[in-house]
């Protein structure tokens, strides 16, 4: 112990001797300079995409500078910048030959729904923003998510695939998509509970929806519940619900 | 030199001429540095962050709870069964408190929920780090006295590999990870060692290639050697970079290693007939080739299942009279393939293999051009193909697999970083090296054999994650702590049906017992469940089940012995020992018991929205058919897994209704009137 303090001890002067030694200026990239400007900023893909706490999104973030008439201007600077925790590959550069900016986004740590902004200058500079919502699933949220895919989607996700072939249309009374915050947002976790637990029927509604309570656990019924929470639009505002500030 | 002694003797003088004021000066001196240690314990970060987290409360509803709950000073939780002495929570002060969920600021965000509790786990089991420490610097960041740093979020679900050797719900990075592993053939060159005493096993089945030249030619090897993607896009085989020379090389010592097969160079008897240029088509979709096989489209996308090699360009690779063989019987090529043996007549056998042949890329092959090998070039293909390991993954006659081929990656998660070497500009953390690794590894080195895989960068992450698991801890964890993977069983049927079983691949697909494919139905009880007559005729001409499904059970073209061998099997053998078949009658329900059952079925459970009893007015596309379910199943199986579907079949998506047993006997007397048309009876 004595010996590995005293190590320790000795490292950390070289390296205080070390430091203080040499300037700790960082070196600032040469600034890119644009060669055109744009007056408007559109999303060409990559927003409102679900990811886990601390990845990179799936898909990059891709976005658009136009100029008044609606043409690609090549050669804008586009700079992104995000809530706390967000982090961007690259976070600024020059629009392509389309006019386009590519950024791989890493999502912060904790679970949340995180805004980015894309920005450029126009001719007057003048800022032009785009704004955009991803979301990051924590624990919690992801084993939610997999029950969904496997018990819920079926029904509840209109979106159909060879792969998984949709049950919505089959059904008399819709069921609502969990994104459908207008709706699933004017009820409570104890009401939603109650719905997933004992089935449609325990809150008046169709016995199409069947009960998974004697399948699910609760843990599990928690974690759907928190998923929901996490992906709807527009956003859940209730308790325990976080939205990342800048 | 005198004159410049002079003020300093005056000084010291001054200071220690009189013993009085000598001693009055070190007395103060020894204050001073006394007083060094309370000063610094009373500016240390720690403490900032905790009036900080005061202010924090200060005006909230709550605020009188959360400080009733902040206990100040330097908290410790200290687990000596795990070695875990971490101070975190000194500053990390709102981790438990679940009113705190709106705070975004580090470091006072409330932990989000995981299924273990903190004060039994601690914080460095999951996120590393110096936990005895008490300063942010030294806590989270690397120090020369401390190896691990804080593991970024996108890779914490390795901590939880730690313990967990199977796959759990939580952590699909991890899962996919592992998968990648064993799939990629990863373990065959680096030795994982597991805690229970086992090895990782790979999951790949790399071909043998002591026949190779039965299969293909040489330009294809060539070709495939130089870049296997660009045969198949989805080819698990890594490019190994190699020169032209090299490819040149290996493959002529392939070809020349290789001996012939009976069988294989066997041509078909029948006439080549101009096929009809649609009946392979449709033979290849009605044989469902697609469930295991993938081909890519115009668009790009590679479209169908992973078990069996993709076969975009197939024709381009293999020789027809291989082909023929293969698809005649591919268990005499290779007798542990997971390739079902089809009982294809020799039209069948013609237009399949004519359909796959067609299947070439004219690209592949233009820029081949091989003269024939000297005896020297097959002896340095030799060499080449046992330096760069080829028979670590492959069979090849005349060269030993080789043991130990590259580092071991038991600890690869613990691994230090003074004995890491980094390439310039890269961050110097472990992940970033194991990223690094293996997204490039010939960066680190032109000499290097490791190969080129073509991953995704989020399966990087996936592989680094299963990696950073590997650590110290996971090797001298507690026994009560390890949850252990399952093992897979080593079932195998016995007698004629299970050579009959084994010849049709059914585990390709199907688990039996704990062991096989998750393509399929779970098989173990399905002689409980299903109708002696129904699973003959099934055998027979597999029809649908599953509307909404693509991937379904292939037409094998058995004979009646094969069908009432697999059928006497199944009946007798893959009994539920729960369930008494005789229990409930197959027919002769009261009516109103079934009146009582519709009406459950339609209104009470609403079965109607994933099942389809009337297919005029029924729409349910998720589960099965029940058209003629009481044709299909025994009237015991059906009112057990009304109780309780998951008993009978774990992880079906089925609910479990709780269901009371009269409900259950209805919707089963109901169901058990659902058979099939008397038209198709009278055919019979």
């Amino acid at each position: 112990m004595r010996r590995s303090s005293l190590t320790g001890f000795a490292c950390s002067l070289i390296i205080v001797i070390g430091t203080t030694g040499c300037s700790r200026k960082s070196v600032s990239p040469s600034p890119l300079r644009p060669t055109a400007f744009g007056s408007a900023l559109v999303e060409s893909s990559g927003g409102k995409q679900i990811g886990a706490t601390g990845a990179v999104l799936a898909q990059p973030v891709i976005v658009q500078v136009n100029d008044e008439q609606g043409n690609a201007v090549p050669g804008a600077l586009v700079e992104s910048s995000g809530s706390a925790g967000v982090s961007f590959d690259p976070s600024n550069g020059l629009t392509d030959s389309s006019g386009q900016f590519t950024t791989n986004v890493m999502l912060g740590g904790m679970a949340a729904r995180y805004q980015i902004t894309a920005s450029t200058l126009s001719k007057a500079q003048k800022r032009v923003e785009l704004q955009l919502e991803e979301t990051a699933l924590g624990y919690q949220e992801q084993v939610g998510q997999q029950i969904d895919e496997k018990y819920c989607a079926r029904c509840h996700n209109p979106e159909s695939s060879p792969e998984r072939v949709s049950n919505y249309d089959n059904l008399e009374i819709k069921p609502h998509a969990f994104t459908e915050g207008n709706t699933l947002n004017k009820m409570t976790d104890a009401d939603l509970t109650a719905i997933i637990s004992h089935g449609g029927p325990s809150l008046n509604k169709s016995a199409l929806m069947p009960p998974y309570g004697y399948t699910l656990s609760k843990t599990e019924i928690q974690a759907l519940l928190a998923y929901i929470r996490l992906i709807s639009d527009p956003p859940y505002r209730g308790s325990g619900m976080l939205y990342v500030q800048k | 030199m005198e004159a410049d002694k002079n003020p300093k003797s005056t000084v010291w003088q001054s200071l220690f001429g009189d013993p009085v004021r000598a001693f009055g000066v070190v007395s103060l001196l020894l204050l001073i540095f006394l007083a060094i240690a309370p000063a610094k314990n009373h500016l240390s970060e720690w403490r900032h962050y905790q009036q900080q987290y005061l202010t924090l409360i200060r005006g909230r509803g709550d605020a009188v709870t959360l400080q009733r709950h902040l206990q100040g000073g330097i908290q410790q939780i200290w687990l000596p069964d795990l070695g875990v002495v971490d101070r975190c929570t000194t500053c990390h002060v709102g981790l438990k408190e679940a009113s705190l969920a709106d705070i975004g600021t580090q470091p006072f965000r409330r932990h989000p929920v995981i299924p273990h509790k903190l004060d039994e786990y601690g914080c460095v089991m999951c996120h590393r780090g110096q936990g005895a420490a008490t300063t942010v610097e030294e806590a989270h960041r690397s120090t020369l006295a401390w190896e691990q740093p804080i593991l970024p979020a996108r890779y914490v679900e390795a901590s939880c590999g730690q313990c967990h050797r199977a796959a759990l719900a939580g952590t699909p990075q991890l899962n996919l990870g592992r998968t990648l592993l064993a799939r990629y053939g990863c373990v065959r060159c680096h030795t994982v060692k597991l805690p229970d005493g086992g090895t990782m096993m790979a999951t790949d089945d790399p071909p043998s290639l002591s026949h190779i030249a039965d299969k293909t030619t040489r330009e294809w090897i060539y070709a495939w050697l130089k870049d296997p993607q660009a045969y198949a896009v989805s080819a698990t085989m890594p490019n190994f970079k190699l020169s032209d020379l090299d490819a040149r090389d290996m493959s002529a010592f392939l070809i020349a290693n290789s001996t012939a097969l009976p069988g294989d160079a066997a041509t078909l008897p029948v006439s080549k007939t101009a096929p009809d240029p649609t009946a392979g088509a449709s033979l290849y979709g009605e044989s469902f080739c697609a469930s295991c096989h993938a081909v890519q489209n115009a668009a790009g996308n590679v479209v169908g299942g992973d078990v069996g090699p993709e076969l975009t360009r197939v024709g381009s690779k293999v020789k027809p009279e291989w082909l023929q063989g293969w698809l005649r019987n591919p268990r005499s090529y290779d007798a542990e393939t997971a390739m079902p043996h089809y009982r294809f007549n020799d039209q069948q056998l013609s237009v399949l293999s004519g359909y796959l042949e067609s299947k070439t890329d004219s690209d592949l092959l233009a820029a081949v051009h091989l003269d024939t090998a000297t005896p020297e070039q097959v002896a340095h293909g030799k060499t080449l193909v046992t330096e760069y390991g080829c028979a670590a993954c492959h069979e090849i006659s005349g060269i030993k697999k080789p043991e130990n081929f590259a580092p071991e990656l038991t600890r690869i998660g613990s691994k230090p970083i003074t004995q890491l070497i980094f390439l310039q500009g890269m961050p110097h953390t472990l992940p970033d090296y194991i990223s690094a690794k293996i997204r490039q590894p010939r960066s680190f080195g032109a000499a290097l054999k490791m190969p080129q895989f073509s991953f995704t960068p989020a399966q990087v992450d996936a592989l680094t994650t299963a990696l950073l698991s590997l650590t110290d801890r996971s090797q001298t964890l507690p026994r009560a702590l390890v949850a252990a993977a399952r093992q897979t069983p080593d079932y195998k049927p016995a007698g004629k049906a299970g050579k009959l079983m084994a010849d049709l691949a059914c585990f390709s697909c199907h688990t039996i017992n704990g062991r096989g494919g998750d393509m399929a139905p779970d098989l173990t009880w399905e002689g409980s469940s299903v109708q002696r007559s129904w699973m003959h005729a099934f055998l027979k001409n597999p029809n649908t089940l599953r509307p909404a499904l693509i991937r379904r059970m292939p037409k094998f073209n058995l004979s009646d012995g094969d069908i009432n061998e697999l059928t006497d099997y199944i009946m007798t053998v893959y009994q539920s020992p729960g369930i008494d078949r005789d229990s409930l009658p197959v027919s002769g329900y009261p009516t109103t018991q079934v009146e009582q059952g519709r009406q459950l079925f339609y209104a009470k459970y609403a079965c109607q929205s994933c099942h389809i009893v009337n297919p005029k007015s029924d729409k349910g596309y998720i589960g099965p058919t029940l058209t003629q379910v009481g044709s299909r199943l025994n009237a015991a199986w059906i009112f057990n897994w009304l109780k309780n579907p998951q008993a009978l079949r774990p992880g079906v998506v089925e609910p479990n209704f709780n269901m009371s047993d009269d409900d259950a006997r209805a919707l089963t007397a109901f169901l058990m009137t659902q058979k099939t048309a008397s038209k198709q009876e009278a055919k019979k």
